[in-house]
C-alpha cells in the first residue's frame, strides 16, 4: 500500500472531454467538453439526474469507455498515462492494477463465497491485501465462508467494496453503491467506503443521484446535460453515519 | 400479424445460430428415420412385387438325383399348389480375356414355356436380348448383375465345362430371377466371380446325364398354408434320393439375405434417429429454459396484460415447433439424398424387376409427429414452472442461486483447488442434471462416431480371419465328382502350384437331445494349413484324430458341450449314420458348422476316401499358366480365386462401409457441434453478466474465456471415456441385432477408432467453443454496471 501522500498530487486530469453516441439527428451528447482535476486521496461525489453524464464520465475514467474527443489522463508514481486512445489490453491492465469498481447491484459471483469473491481480484493483483483483511476492513470478518445467497444486500455490497479495495487500487469508483439499498443499509455501505478512503487514502469517486450523500464528500461535482455545472467544496463534511434520506 | 407472433419471429431471428444447430440435429434424426424406412419400403415393395410377379416358390428342396415321376407325389402333398422340377449344376466358365475362370450355376429352362410367356414358378424377367432357341448352338441367358460386372452382352461367347466337357455357350440375353436377387456362393456379394446361367432344359439334362431325373424342386403352397409341415413331408418323400433338407423362403439364401437386410434397415432407422431426436429434445430444453429465464419479466408482463398460462405456454411451444419444423423440412430433403444414395448402393447388389425410391406419406407424418413431440416435451419441461407463476411473483427477480459447500470442500481439499476451478465444480454440483445431459449428449456423439467407424474394423477383421487365417491358400477348387485324396499329387503338377490340400464337405443332419440341425461337415487333414479351422480367440485349431469340432453357433443351437456324443447322418451318398464325440467347440464367425479329421470322416462316411474340394497355394508369378491349366482341366467344376474375391469385396462392401462410416462421422460432428455450441451459448448467456463484471474488475478476455469454457471442457473430457464405452455398447447392440443363427461377428473396435472418434468430437467441441469465445469480445462492460442480472 502506498504511503499517505499529501492531497495535492493529481490522479485524474481531463480536458475537453466529449462523448457523443450515435450521429446526425439521433446523436446523444453525453458529455460536452468536461474539464476535471481530481487529486490523490480525494473523496468526490458526482451528482446529477439520470442522463446528466455522470456515469459516462465515470466509465471513461474507469477505462470502460472511450471519449469522442478530449483527453483524460491518470497519474501514478510520477508517470502520466493517457486513457483516451489506449487499446483494450492497456485498459484491462489499468483496471486490473489500479482501479477498484463498486457496482450498483454488487455484481458478485454467486457460486463463490465472500472470501472467494475477494480472492478473484487478489489472485490477479501484484501486491494485494489478504481477502480476510479486506473483508475485516468492511466489517465482514465473520462472514468469510458465506455464499452470496446467504448475505443481505448491504453485506453483499460491502463484500463488493472489499473486493474493490483488496488489490490496493489507486482509485475506487462507485456507481450508485446504495442505489439498491434502503437508507440504513446504505449508510453502512457508505461508512465502509468512507473508512477505506480515510484509512487507505484511496482516491474515491462516487456517483449518485441522491443529494444527501454528497454531504460526505470532499468535493461535489454536479453534472447536468453533459457538463459540470457546479463545483462545491464541502468545508464541513458530514460523516456517513450522520446521513439520512 | 399479431404482436405475439412478431415477438416469436424476432426471437427466432435473435437465436438464429442456435436455431440452426438444433434444426440440423432434428434434420439428421428425421433424415435417418425417413431415409432408412423409405429405403426399407422401397426395397420391400420391389421385392414383394418381384416375388409376386415372377412367382417365387415357397419351398425349395435339393436332392442328389430323384426321378421326375415324383412330381405327381409332390403335387399331391397337402398344401402344395404347384411344383417345378429343375436340373441345377455348378460349372467352370472361361470368359474371353479373363485369366481366372469363374463359377457359373447352370439351370435348365423350359424354353417352350418361356417363349409362350408361361414360365411358372421362379419366372425370369428378360432384361436384354432374347430367349434362347432350342436348336443349333448352345444358347444361354445369364444373370444381369453378372453380365454388367463382367461387361458381357448378348452375342458374346464363353466356354463352360459342363460335366467335364468343354462347351461353347452363346449368350443371347440377360435376366433377373427372383430366386437369385442376391447371387453369391457363400454370402458376400461377388458378381464378378459367380453368375447364374439358364440353358435349354433338354440340353441341361443331356449335358449332366440327368435323363428322367431332377435335383432341385420348387413348390408353391396354397394361400395360408404353413411351410413347416410341408417341409417335413417333402423331406420324407425325397429322403431316399439324397435330399439335404427342404427350406422355406426364410432359409433360401437370396431371400434370407434380402430379408436380413430389411431387418437391419429397420434397426438402423430406429436406433440412430431416436438418438438424434433425444439429443434435439435435450438441447431445446436447455435453450428454451434459458429463453424463459431471460424473459421472465416479459412473461410477467404478458400475464399482467391478460394472456393466459396456456397462451404463454403455447407461444414458447410454437418457438420449439418452428425450430423442429425447420429441421423436419431440411430432414425430408436430406432423407431423399440419403435414401436415393443408399438405394443406388443396393441396386449394385440386389437385382429386382425395378427398384424405385419411394417415400410413403405416413413416414412424413410420423417423422413430423416424432419431431414435434420431442420439441413439445423438451419445451414443456423447460417452461411449465415459470409459466405457472403469478404475475407479481414473475415480476420479481428470481432468487439468487443458492450454492452449497461441495464434496471438494467437505473433504478438506479446497486449498488445492483454484477459485476458478471451484466455480466450475460448484456449477456442476448445483445443476447436476444439466451437466449430465451435456455429458450424455457429447458421449452419444462419440458413440455414434464409433458405431459408424467400427464396421471398417469389423470388416478388416473378417477379411483377415477369413482370407488370411482360415483360407491361407490362394485358390479353392471344386471337383465335378469325388476324387481320391491322392488328387493332391496331380494338383501339385499344375503350373505354379506349390502345395495342395484336399478337403471334403458333405451335408449332414446332426441330432442331440431332441434337437436336430441340417448343416455341413467338413473334413480337413490333421496337418491342414491352406484351409483350416480358426477360433477367434485361440487361432488355428488342428483337427484331432477322432471326434468332431463344432462351431459355437452350432453348439448353441444343439445345446452341445465338449464330451457330448451327437448323432450324425450323411444326407448324400450312402446316407450313413454315426455317433461322434464333440471334442472341441470353436468360436468362429460364420455358420452352424462342424469339422473333423478327413480320414476319420471318410471312415465314417463309408464311401471310400473321396474328396470334392482342394485348397491350393500358387506362385503369384505363375498365375496365368495356372489358370490356363485349370481351364483345361475338365474335372474342376468351380474355382474360388481369393485375390479376385478380396478385390471385389473391397470394391463393394468396404467402399460402402466407408461411405456409411463417413456419413455417420458427419452426423456425429453435427451432433457434437449442436450440443457443445448450444451449451456454450447458454453458459455465456447465463454468465454474461458475471463475466462482464470480471472483465470490469480487470480480468483479460483469455482469463474470462477460461472461466466460461472450463466447465464445457470438463464435460467434454468426462464425456469422452463414457462415449467410448457407450460406443462399444452401441456397436455390440447393433452387431447383436444383426447377428443370426448363421452369423456371429465379434465386436472389433481398434484403439485408433476410439482415438479418432474422440479427436473428431474434441475438434468439433473446440471449434464450437471458439465460435462462442468470439462473443466474449462483445460483452458490454458498460451496461453491466447498471443492470441487475
Amino acid at each position: 500500500m502506498d504511503a499517505p501522500i499529501a492531497r495535492t498530487e493529481s490522479v485524474f486530469q481531463a480536458r475537453g472531454l466529449t462523448k457523443v453516441y450515435g450521429e446526425g439527428a439521433t446523436a446523444v451528447h453525453a458529455l460536452r467538453g468536461v474539464d476535471l482535476d481530481i487529486v490523490r486521496g480525494e473523496f468526490v461525489v458526482l451528482l446529477g439526474a439520470s442522463g446528466s453524464g455522470k456515469s459516462t464520465l465515470l466509465n471513461i475514467l474507469g477505462g470502460l469507455d472511450t471519449a469522442t474527443s478530449g483527453t483524460a489522463q491518470w497519474t501514478h508514481a510520477g508517470e502520466t498515462h493517457e486513457l483516451i486512445g489506449a487499446d483494450d489490453a492497456e485498459l484491462t491492465r489499468y483496471r486490473r492494477e489500479h482501479v477498484g469498481f463498486v457496482f450498483q447491484f454488487y455484481n458478485l459471483i454467486p457460486s463463490l463465497t465472500a472470501r472467494e469473491n475477494v480472492a478473484l481480484v487478489t489472485d490477479l493483483a501484484e501486491d494485494p491485501m489478504k481477502p480476510e483483511d479486506a473483508l475485516a476492513l468492511v466489517g465482514l470478518g465473520e462472514r468469510l465462508n458465506h455464499f452470496v445467497s446467504q448475505l443481505s444486500g448491504g453485506e453483499q455490497q460491502r463484500v463488493a467494496i472489499a473486493r474493490a479495495i483488496a488489490k490496493n487500487p489507486q482509485v475506487l469508483l462507485c456507481d450508485e453503491p446504495t442505489g439498491a439499498l434502503d437508507c440504513a443499509t446504505g449508510v453502512m455501505v457508505l461508512q465502509a467506503i468512507e473508512h477505506v478512503n480515510r484509512e487507505l487514502g484511496t482516491t474515491t469517486i462516487v456517483i449518485t443521484h441522491n443529494a444527501p450523500i454528497a454531504e460526505m464528500a470532499d468535493r461535489v461535482l454536479r453534472l447536468a446535460d453533459g457538463r459540470i455545472v457546479e463545483t462545491r467544496v464541502n468545508t464541513h463534511k458530514v460523516a456517513a453515519a450522520g446521513l439520512s434520506w | 400479424m399479431k404482436a405475439i407472433h412478431i415477438k416469436l419471429w424476432r426471437d427466432l431471428q435473435r437465436l438464429r445460430a442456435q436455431v440452426f444447430t438444433i434444426a440440423v440435429v432434428v434434420a439428421i434424426g428425421v433424415a435417418g428415420f425417413v431415409g432408412m424406412f423409405s429405403v426399407h419400403e422401397s426395397l420391400k415393395g420391389s421385392r414383394d412385387a418381384f416375388y409376386r410377379d415372377n412367382r417365387l416358390a415357397d419351398v425349395f428342396a435339393s436332392v442328389k438325383r430323384a426321378p421326375v415321376h415324383l412330381r405327381d407325389r409332390l403335387a399331391a402333398l397337402d398344401g402344395v399348389a404347384e411344383v417345378k422340377l429343375d436340373v441345377v449344376f455348378d460349372a467352370q466358365i472361361d470368359l474371353p480375356g479373363v485369366a481366372p475362370p469363374v463359377t457359373g450355376r447352370f439351370i435348365g429352362l423350359d424354353l417352350a414355356r418361356a417363349h409362350a410367356g408361361r414360365q411358372g414358378l421362379n419366372a425370369l424377367t428378360l432384361k436384354r436380348g432374347r430367349w434362347p432357341e432350342r436348336d443349333g448352338a448352345l444358347e444361354a441367358l445369364v444373370s444381369d448383375r453378372f453380365a454388367v460386372a463382367r461387361s458381357l452382352n448378348p452375342g458374346d461367347t464363353v466356354h463352360a465345362i459342363l460335366n467335364g466337357k468343354r462347351e461353347r455357350v452363346h449368350l443371347v440375353g440377360t435376366v433377373a430371377s427372383p430366386e437369385y436377387v442376391f447371387a453369391s456362393q457363400g454370402g458376400a456379394p461377388d458378381d464378378q466371380s459367380f453368375g447364374i446361367w439358364w440353358i435349354d432344359d433338354d440340353r441341361m439334362v443331356q449335358a449332366f446325364d440327368m435323363q428322367g431325373a431332377f435335383n432341385q424342386a420348387a413348390l408353391r403352397l396354397d394361400a395360408g398354408v404353413a411351410a413347416a409341415p410341408v417341409l417335413a413331408q417333402v423331406d420324407r418323400l425325397l429322403e431316399p434320393f439324397g435330399a439335404i433338407g427342404a427350406v422355406g423362403r426364410d432359409k433360401q439364401l437370396s431371400a434370407k439375405i434380402v430379408e436380413d437386410e430389411l431387418a437391419q434397415l429397420k434397426v438402423m432407422g430406429t436406433v440412430l434417429p431416436s438418438i438424434f431426436l433425444m439429443v434435439a429434445m435435450f438441447i431445446l430444453n436447455v435453450v428454451l429454459s434459458r429463453q424463459v429465464a431471460t424473459q421472465r419479466s416479459q412473461i410477467a408482463a404478458l400475464k399482467a396484460l391478460g394472456y393466459s398460462d396456456g397462451a404463454i405456454a403455447w407461444h414458447y411451444i410454437q418457438l420449439a415447433f418452428a425450430i423442429a419444423g425447420l429441421g423436419v423440412l431440411a430432414g425430408l430433403g436430406l432423407s431423399v439424398l440419403i435414401g436415393q444414395g443408399m438405394l443406388s448402393l443396393y441396386d449394385e447388389v440386389f437385382r429386382f424387376n425395378r427398384l424405385a425410391y419411394v417415400t410413403r406419406p405416413w413416414l412424413v407424418g410420423v417423422s413430423a409427429l416424432l419431431a414435434g413431440g420431442a420439441a413439445a416435451l423438451g419445451t414443456w419441461t423447460a417452461i411449465h414452472a415459470v409459466v405457472r407463476l403469478r404475475p407479481a411473483q414473475a415480476m420479481q427477480p428470481p432468487a439468487p442461486p443458492a450454492y452449497q459447500p461441495t464434496l471438494v470442500e467437505r473433504l478438506g481439499l479446497r486449498r488445492f483447488v483454484s477459485t476458478g476451478a471451484m466455480m466450475v465444480i460448484r456449477n456442476f454440483e448445483r445443476r447436476p442434471l444439466r451437466a449430465a445431459f451435456t455429458v450424455t449428449g457429447i458421449a452419444l456423439a462419440v458413440a455414434l462416431q464409433i458405431s459408424g467407424a467400427f464396421w471398417i474394423d469389423a470388416i478388416a477383421h473378417i477379411v483377415d480371419v477369413q482370407f488370411r487365417q482360415v483360407q491361407q491358400g490362394d485358390v479353392l477348387v471344386n471337383f465335378h465328382r469325388p476324387v481320391p485324396v491322392s488328387v493332391a499329387r496331380d494338383l501339385k503338377r499344375l503350373p505354379g502350384v506349390i502345395d495342395a490340400e484336399p478337403y471334403r464337405t458333405e451335408p449332414v443332419r446332426v441330432r442331440l437331445r431332441g434337437r436336430s440341425v441340417d448343416t455341413a461337415l467338413t473334413g480337413y487333414r490333421s496337418d491342414a494349413r491352406l484351409m483350416r479351422v480358426v477360433d477367434d480367440r485361440r487361432g488355428a485349431v488342428a483337427m484331432p484324430a477322432q471326434g468332431v469340432v463344432l462351431s459355437a453357433l452350432l453348439a448353441r443351437e444343439l445345446d452341445a458341450r465338449v464330451g457330448d456324443r451327437i448323432d450324425m447322418e450323411f444326407r448324400l451318398w450312402n446316407r450313413t449314420h454315426a455317433r461322434v464325440e464333440v471334442v472341441d467347440i470353436v468360436q468362429s464367425m460364420f455358420g452352424q458348422l462342424l469339422y473333423m479329421n478327413l480320414e476319420a470322416m471318410n471312415t465314417l462316411a463309408r464311401d471310400g476316401d473321396g474328396v470334392a474340394d482342394a485348397a491350393l497355394q500358387v506362385d503369384p508369378r505363375a498365375m496365368d499358366g495356372f489358370w490356363a491349366a485349370v481351364k483345361a482341366a475338365p474335372g474342376i467344376n468351380a474355382v474360388f480365386d481369393k485375390a479376385g474375391s478380396m478385390a471385389a469385396f473391397n470394391e463393394t462392401t468396404s467402399r460402402n462401409m466407408g461411405v456409411f462410416s463417413g456419413i455417420l462421422t458427419l452426423f456425429a460432428v453435427a451432433m457434437a457441434v449442436g450440443i457443445i455450441y448450444n451449451a456454450a451459448r447458454i453458459s455465456l448467456s447465463e454468465r454474461a453478466w458475471e463475466l462482464a463484471s470480471l472483465r470490469v474488475l480487470g480480468m483479460t478476455r483469455a482469463e474470462v474465456s477460461v472461466l466460461l469454457l472450463a466447465e464445457l471442457g470438463a464435460e467434454l473430457l468426462v464425456a469422452l471415456p463414457i462415449g467410448a464405452l457407450t460406443g462399444w455398447g452401441l456397436a455390440t447392440l447393433m452387431m447383436r441385432l444383426m447377428s443370426s443363427d448363421s452369423i456371429d461377428f465379434p465386436v472389433i473396435i481398434e484403439p485408433s477408432t476410439y482415438a479418432s472418434a474422440a479427436l473428431i468430437v474434441l475438434a468439433a467441441g473446440i471449434a464450437s467453443a471458439l465460435l462462442v469465445r468470439r462473443q466474449i469480445d462483445r460483452l458490454d462492460l458498460v451496461s453491466v454496471l447498471k443492470v441487475r442480472e
